[in-house]
C-alpha cells in the first residue's frame, strides 16, 4: 500500500474522531501490559565507526591498522573503558557508564545487514525496509510493526501511536499506518497558527473534501491537540528549558522521551541523527567523532533519563546501516565497511554484555579482507525485541520481517 | 501497458476541456498550459497565463529551451550586477577561508564577539544569505525559468552542501562557473566541470586522496589533515550518484580502481590569480597498472581521470539515470518506463544533450498526459518560490524565505548528503509539513513576513533561524519591510483553472477576508505541482 492510499485511508477514518487526550487512558492502560511496553529506534546516519565505539582493544590488528586513530588500551592515556575485558567505551561516551553498570545498557557487535552493499542510500534503505537486498518494499519494517503490535484497538488508533522527529518521515516510518511528525527543535513547542480557531476553520473548510491532502490535513488537527495538550505540561516546559539549545539532538531526545512519559499512548519513537561519514580526519579519543560522540552521549543518557519510570518498559536500539573499514584511509578517516555495532538501552535488555558472534580481527577474518563482519543479522535483534519486549505475536513477526533468515547463533538481549 | 492508479484523482478537476495539443495554431488550452508553468517553470506570475496564450504554448517551451534568446529584464541584470560586485575570486575566497578558520582556531575568548569564532560565524551567516539571494532573485524573478529549474536540478544532482568547512564560501562560485553555464548543455561539460571544482573535490575529499606510495606530506596547509593514501568517497559517489547509479554495474574493486585513477585531482589553496584553483598533483597520483570496468586503463596521469569521465558520460546506465530522474522531476513520482527508455535512448545517439532530451521530454505524450496534470507534490523549494512568485512579491529580503525551507526539511544548499534532496510525494508530504506550509503561506497572505526589508550589515539574526514573524502571524513586529497583503482576487486570476471552482466559491466567502489570500496559497490546490 503506498502513501496515497494510506492518506485516503486516515482521511475516512480520522473523521469524527475525539480526542479525549492522555489521561483518560490512563487507566485502561494499567491492565494491558502490551501495550505499556514502548520501542525508540534512534539511527546513525552516515555509518558511524562501531570499532572506535565499543573497541575490540585485544586486537593487534586493529592498533596495526589504526596507527593514528585507534583508542588506547583501557589503562592508558584517553585509553578506552573496559566494559568486559575485551572490549572497551570511547571515553567520550562516559555517560552511558551507568547504564552499562546497572545493566540496562548492551551491545551486539559484528551485527548488519547481510547485504553486501556499502552505499550509504541503500545501506539505509536496507535497515529500514526490514527486507535487505530487496528493493521492491515500498514501507519501513516501523510502520508494519506498528499495524501488527497487539493491543486495545481504539488505543492503537491513537493519533500519538508513533512519534518521529523531523520535518520528513523517515524511510523506516513510510506505510499504511500513521505516523505523528514533530519538528526538530524547540519550534515544536510553538503555536501553529491552525491553533487559532478562525484559521484552523477557513483552512479545514478548503481542506475537508479534498481527496489527495484532506487526510493529512485532518491528521495533523487530531495529533496536534494530543502533542500539544502533553507539550504544554509545566513538566515538560521544565525540560525543554533544560534542554542544551545548541545541539538539536538532546533537545529533540528530551521532547519525545518526555512526550512518552505524560502520554501513555505513545509507543513508538524514532530519531536520526547525521554527520557520522568521517572520511577523513577523525580522530581518535579526541578529534571529529569524538566531538559529534561528545554530545551524543550526553543526548542518549538523558533520553534514558527523561523516560523517568517508563525507561523500565521502553526498549532503545541504536542502528547505523553499516561500519567503517578497520584500516584508516589515507586522511586519517575511515571507509565504508560492513559489520557495526548495535546498542540496545531499556528495562527489559540483557545489558552490561556485548552480545554477538565475534571473529577477531586477523586478516583471514575480515569481511572482503577489510571490514568487520555480519555475524549476527540486525533482524534477529530486533525480531527480539518486537516479540519478547513488545510481545509481538510469533505469528505476526513476518509481516513486519518478512524472509527472516534463520538465527545462527544464540544471542538473547532481552532478558526473561 | 503499466496502469497508473491514480483513486486519488477520480474526480480532477480542471476548469476548461482537455485538449490534445496538436499545432500552435490552436489556441493553447489553460489546463495544459499551467501545467508547463508548474513544471518548466516555479508556476505562473501575474499575465504568464495570457502570455502564453498568446504566443502558443509550443513557443514558450522552444523559447525556455533557448534561454539566451531572452532578454532579460533591465532591473533584474541590474539587481543582479549589484549583487555580483565585490564578488570575490576563487582564490580569493579560499584564501579568505583559510584566514578566517585559523583565527578562529586560535580564539581563546570561547566566541565573544569581535573574537576569531564570531568572525568565522559572521562570515559563514554573510555568505549563507549572499548564496540565497543570488539563486533566490534569478529564481522568482527571471524569464529565463527553465534555466532556474534546470540549475536547481543539476546542483541537486551534483550536491555540495555549504555546511562543510571550504563550501561555506564556495557555494556561489560553483554554481556559476561548474554548473549554470551547461545546464541545458552537455552532461560530459557538467561532469568535467564539478569533477574538477574545488568545492566538490573538498566536499567528496578527493582533494585529498594519494596514491599509498605517495610523499607523505605531513598536512595540507590550513588543515591538521595528513596526505598519505587513497580516500574513496569521491569514485564512489562518482559512480553511484552522478552517473551509473547505484546498480548501474560497478563492483567495490571498481571503486577502488577509479579512485586510484582520480588521485591528483585536487586543487592548490595557495593559489593566488584569477581562475581556478584545480591542479593535478602528480606527486599524488598513483601511476599504477588498474583494471576498471573489465578494462585495463592505459597509466596517462591526469588523462585517466578524464578519460573515466569520458566512458561514465556515455555510459548506457548512466543515460538510464539520468533519463529516470528527467522524467521524475518532469512526469511523475513514478515514471512510466517506456518513456524512460526512449530518453535513455536520446541521451546515448545525443551524445547526452540535455536539450535534446529535454526537448523529447516536453514533446511526449507522457509529459502531455492530462493524467499527469498537478500530480506532483511540491518540494518545499518549490512551494515557497512558487508562493512569492504568484503573489508578485518584490524580495529584498530573503532571509524569511530561506528560513522557511529550512523548517520545511530542505535547508537551501544544506543537503548534507550528496545524493540530494528527493522530489517526490513520499519524501516531503506529512500532516506536520502541510501545517508549517499552512503558517507560511498564512503569514504571505496576511502580508506579514518582512520580505521587503533590505539586509543589512546586522548579522546577529541566524539566516536559520525561524522568522518570528512567518511563525507567528500575530507578532506585531513585522512593521518593517513588510508589504501590503496581496488580493486575493489578483491571485486567483494569476493561478487561472489551478484553484478550482469548489475551492474558488469557499474562498471567495471565507471570513475574515482578510484570510483568503492565505487560502489561496495554503489550500491543497496551491500544494500540486
Amino acid at each position: 500500500m503506498n502513501r496515497r492510499q494510506f492518506l485516503r485511508g486516515v482521511s475516512a477514518a480520522g473523521a469524527g474522531t475525539i480526542s479525549l487526550g492522555p489521561n483518560s487512558w490512563a487507566k485502561a492502560l494499567a491492565t494491558d501490559t502490551a501495550t505499556t511496553r514502548r520501542l525508540i529506534v534512534v539511527f546513525l546516519r552516515g555509518a558511524v565507526d562501531g570499532l572506535n565505539l565499543v573497541v575490540p582493544y585485544r586486537e593487534a590488528n586493529y592498533y596495526r591498522l589504526r596507527p593514528r586513530i585507534a583508542i588506547a588500551q583501557p589503562g592508558d592515556d584517553d585509553g578506552a573503558i573496559d566494559l568486559d575485558g575485551q572490549f572497551g567505551l570511547h571515553p567520550a561516551l562516559t555517560p552511558l557508564l551507568p547504564f552499562w553498570r546497572q545493566g540496562s545498557l548492551a551491545f551486539v557487535h559484528a551485527a548488519g545487514s547481510p547485504d553486501p552493499t556499502r552505499s550509504h542510500f541503500d545501506g539505509q534503505d536496507n535497515i529500514e525496509s526490514g527486507t535487505p537486498g530487496n528493493k521492491a518494499t515500498r514501507d519501513g519494517w516501523l510502520n508494519r510493526l506498528e499495524g501488527a503490535l497487539p493491543g486495545d484497538p481504539a488505543l492503537r488508533a491513537a493519533p500519538t501511536r508513533a512519534i518521529s522527529i523531523g520535518a520528513v518521515v523517515p524511510r523506516v516510518f513510510l506505510g499504511s499506518n500513521r505516523v505523528t511528525t514533530i519538528a526538530s527543535g524547540a519550534t515544536a513547542l510553538r503555536p501553529s497558527v491552525l491553533d487559532r480557531p478562525a484559521v484552523n476553520e477557513a483552512f479545514a473548510s478548503i481542506y475537508h473534501d479534498d481527496v489527495r491532502f484532506g487526510g493529512a490535513f485532518k491528521e495533523f488537527v487530531a495529533a496536534r491537540g494530543d502533542v500539544m495538550t502533553a507539550l504544554e505540561d509545566p513538566e515538560m516546559r521544565e525540560a525543554n528549558n533544560g534542554a542544551p539549545p545548541s545541539y538539536a539532538f538532546a533537545g529533540d531526545a528530551v521532547r519525545l522521551a518526555t512526550l512518552m512519559r505524560l502520554d501513555p499512548r505513545v509507543q513508538l519513537g524514532f530519531l536520526a541523527v547525521s554527520g557520522w561519514d568521517t572520511h577523513a580526519n577523525q580522530g581518535g579519543a579526541k578529534g571529529q567523532l569524538a566531538n559529534l560522540l561528545t554530545p551524543f552521549a550526553g543526548g542518549m543518557a538523558a533520553l534514558a533519563e527523561n523516560l523517568g519510570p517508563v525507561y523500565q518498559d521502553t526498549a532503545i536500539v541504536v542502528i547505523s546501516e553499516f561500519g567503517r573499514t578497520v584500516a584508516q584511509n589515507g586522511n586519517g578517516g575511515t571507509d565504508h565497511g560492513h559489520g557495526n555495532v548495535m546498542w540496545l538501552m531499556g528495562g527489559n535488555v540483557a545489558g552490561g554484555k556485548v552480545h554477538g558472534e565475534w571473529g577477531g580481527l586477523d586478516d583471514g577474518a575480515l569481511h572482503d579482507g577489510r571490514d568487520v563482519p555480519v555475524t549476527t543479522d540486525y533482524r534477529t535483534i530486533l525480531a527480539q525485541v518486537c516479540e519478547r519486549h513488545l510481545l509481538l505475536p510469533d505469528t505476526k513477526l513476518s509481516e513486519v520481517f518478512p524472509a527472516m533468515p534463520e538465527q545462527l547463533a544464540p544471542v538473547r538481549v532481552i532478558k526473561g | 501497458m503499466k496502469l497508473k492508479i491514480l483513486e486519488l484523482f477520480g474526480f480532477l478537476v480542471f476548469a476548461g476541456l482537455l485538449v490534445p495539443l496538436k499545432a500552435s495554431s490552436q489556441p493553447a488550452d489553460q489546463a495544459a498550459i499551467l501545467h508547463v508553468l508548474n513544471r518548466l517553470a516555479y508556476g505562473p506570475r501575474p499575465g504568464d497565463i495570457e502570455h502564453i496564450m498568446q504566443i502558443g504554448l509550443e513557443r514558450y517551451i522552444d523559447e525556455q529551451l533557448h534561454p539566451d534568446g531572452m532578454a532579460m529584464p533591465d532591473a533584474l541584470t541590474q539587481r543582479l550586477a549589484a549583487l555580483s560586485q565585490g564578488e570575490m575570486t576563487q582564490a580569493d575566497l579560499i584564501t579568505t577561508y583559510r584566514r578566517v578558520i585559523k583565527a578562529a582556531m586560535e580564539d581563546g575568548t570561547g566566541g565573544a564577539p569581535g573574537g576569531g569564532l564570531a568572525i568565522r560565524n559572521a562570515l559563514y551567516r554573510k555568505m549563507a544569505i549572499h548564496f540565497g539571494e543570488l539563486r533566490l532573485v534569478r529564481a522568482i524573478e527571471s524569464p529565463r525559468q527553465l534555466e532556474e529549474v534546470m540549475d536547481e536540478f543539476w546542483f541537486n544532482h551534483f550536491n555540495v552542501v555549504a555546511g562543510k568547512g571550504l563550501d561555506h564560501v564556495l557555494i556561489a562560485d560553483y554554481e556559476r562557473e561548474a554548473i549554470r553555464p551547461y545546464v541545458l548543455g552537455k552532461f560530459r561539460d557538467l561532469l568535467g566541470a564539478t569533477s574538477k571544482h574545488p568545492a566538490m573535490l573538498f566536499y567528496l575529499d578527493n582533494w585529498l586522496s594519494a596514491a599509498p606510495s605517495a610523499d607523505a606530506r605531513p598536512r595540507i596547509a590550513g588543515t591538521k589533515t595528513e596526505i598519505s593514501g587513497l580516500n574513496e568517497n569521491y569514485a564512489r559517489e562518482l559512480m553511484e550518484l552522478h552517473t551509473l547509479g547505484a546498480d548501474g554495474g560497478y563492483s567495490q574493486e571498481d571503486v577502488t580502481a577509479l579512485a586510484r585513477m582520480l588521485t591528483g585531482w585536487s586543487f592548490d589553496p595557495r593559489f593566488a590569480g584569477t581562475g581556478s584553483a584545480f591542479r593535478f598533483v602528480p606527486r599524488l597520483h598513483d601511476f599504477g597498472d588498474k583494471v576498471w570496468l573489465g578494462r585495463a586503463v592505459p597509466v596517462k596521469g591526469e588523462a585517466e581521470g578524464e578519460w573515466a569521465l569520458d566512458v561514465l558520460a556515455a555510459h548506457p546506465s548512466t543515460a538510464h539515470h539520468i533519463a529516470f530522474k528527467l522524467a521524475q522531476y518532469f512526469v511523475a513520482d513514478d515514471p512510466p518506463a517506456a518513456l524512460v527508455d526512449r530518453l535513455t535512448q536520446q541521451f546515448l545517439t545525443t551524445d547526452g544533450d540535455i536539450r535534446a532530451v529535454l526537448s523529447m521530454l516536453f514533446a511526449s505524450p507522457e509529459f502531455r498526459d492530462p493524467a499527469n496534470y498537478g500530480s506532483k507534490f511540491k518540494t518545499p523549494y518549490r512551494f515557497v518560490v512558487s508562493a512569492v512568485r504568484a503573489a508578485a512579491v518584490d524580495v529584498k529580503n530573503v532571509r524569511p524565505l530561506l528560513a522557511t525551507m529550512t523548517r520545511l526539511g530542505m535547508p537551501l544548499y544544506g543537503c548534507q548528503s550528496p545524493d540530494g534532496y528527493k522530489n517526490t510525494a513520499d519524501a516531503w508530504l506529512n500532516p506536520d509539513a502541510l501545517a508549517q506550509r499552512i503558517s507560511f503561506a498564512t503569514a504571505l497572505g496576511l502580508g506579514r513576513i518582512p520580505l521587503g526589508k533590505l539586509v543589512d550589515d546586522d548579522l546577529a539574526n541566524d539566516p536559520y533561524a525561524p522568522a518570528a514573524a512567518a511563525a507567528n502571524p500575530s507578532s506585531e513586529g513585522a512593521a518593517n519591510g513588510v508589504y501590503p497583503p496581496p488580493d486575493f482576487q489578483a491571485l486567483l486570476a494569476t493561478l487561472g483553472g489551478q484553484i478550482t471552482d469548489r475551492a474558488r466559491s469557499r474562498i471567495a466567502s471565507a471570513e475574515p477576508s482578510t484570510l483568503r489570500a492565505a487560502l489561496v496559497l495554503g489550500g491543497p490546490d496551491f500544494m500540486r505541482q
